[in-house]
């Protein structure tokens, strides 16, 4: 799922300083589940902007929502009346959500409240880590279903670097090297074969690198 | 600031907290008036949202007073609240709200003492620090 993280207090403060009544719009997606930006999550930062706001003297109305998914056009739709009466919205959903609003209702002015961080994992409770750089072309079929894209700092496809230690990312003890887990895994399967075929420079056109992708499924479209 | 009278807001648990603080008055001992007590069944149902409205709405001090550690009537709602107690500690901070303003105490319900003491301590602490609001006008704690 989509990990976002809650912009620092002070940027969106002042993001929203010239407004006195805004939308503070929430998602029931992805956002929810991560804690970021769900309608509990919506709750904590409106009352934190009143307080700020009340501290400066210089108050704010605030009207909360949660769609059920700020990514989908049908369900901001629903919001449209709310949001003509009021001066911008703030939401903290991912990027999507962001750009649906901006895209799908132009008459508002669609602030982000959340830095978009990942497609990533739980693992354990409320703790992420990054599992896809959504990357166009997967390689977890002969990596023994571990990302070197996505969990490799240099995004190596032909062995670790000198800097693994121990099992451990150089660039952080915390982090596991995923060459260390690929060849584990693939020990474990039977399969370091695998490495033994030398890869070749990655298309990173099926990646960010070649523009906006789109995807088209003819068969479903009306 | 003589005429400040602070306003704090006590979320007492139902089986320790609560019980001491009804101990207090049993035992006729005087504390500040300015404590207003929310009764739960346990500290573990405090959210964090229900803490910083109580913020929002004017109050001056906020506290969480449950079970002693370990010995709490639902297990651990105890422990859970110290750490919203924590994390709200944050969210005051961020917005420039001294995190003094809110504690996390833990009482048995033979404490009745202590719940008057624990009502002075923070009665002194917030006179010092002065309203939440300076200069803003004061809100009625709506409950």
């Amino acid at each position: 799922m989509i990990v976002a993280d809650r912009k620092p207090l002070d940027e969106i403060l002042d993001s929203i300083k010239d407004y006195k009544k805004i939308m503070l719009m929430a998602c029931g997606g992805c956002v929810t589940v991560c804690f970021s930006g769900g309608s509990k999550a919506a709750g904590l930062l409106a009352s934190q902007i009143k307080m700020a706001r009340k501290k400066q003297g210089k108050a704010i109305e605030i009207i909360e929502c949660t769609p059920e998914r700020q990514c989908e056009y049908e369900f901001i739709d629903e919001l449209k009346n709310d949001i003509e009466s009021v001066e911008a919205v703030l939401s903290i959903a991912c990027g999507v959500g962001v750009q649906t609003m901006s895209e799908h209702l132009p008459q508002a002015i669609t602030i982000p409240g959340l830095n978009t961080k990942f497609m990533g994992y739980p693992v354990e409770h409320a703790l992420w880590e990054e599992r896809c750089a959504g990357c166009g072309d997967c390689v977890l079929g002969w990596t023994g279903g571990y990302c070197p894209i996505a969990r490799c700092a240099k995004k190596l496809f032909n062995g670790p670097c000198g800097g693994s230690s121990d099992g451990k990312c150089e660039v952080d003890k915390d982090i596991e090297c995923v060459w260390q887990l690929i060849h584990d895994r693939l020990k474990q399967l039977n399969k370091l074969d695998n490495l033994t075929v030398v890869r070749g420079p990655k298309d990173w056109r099926t990646s960010t690198n070649a523009g906006q992708r789109k995807i088209k499924f003819e068969e479903a479209m009306l | 600031m003589s005429d400040f009278e602070p306003k704090i807001v006590a979320f007492c648990c139902n089986y320790c907290a609560f019980a001491a603080a009804d101990l207090a008055g049993a035992m006729r001992l005087q504390y500040p008036p300015s404590v207003r007590i929310v009764k739960l069944p346990c500290t573990g149902t405090v959210d964090a949202i229900h803490m910083m409205k109580v913020f929002e709405d004017g109050a001056d001090a906020v506290f969480v007073a449950g079970c002693l550690e370990g010995e709490c009537h639902y297990l651990e709602g105890n422990l859970r609240a110290k750490k919203r107690v924590a994390y709200v500690k944050r969210l005051l901070a961020e917005v420039g709200i001294e995190p003094e303003r809110i504690e996390m105490f833990n009482l048995s319900s033979a404490m009745g003492g202590r719940f008057a003491e624990i009502v002075e301590e923070m009665t002194q602490t917030v006179t010092k620090l002065g309203p939440t609001y300076k200069g803003g006008p004061k809100e009625p704690v709506k409950l």
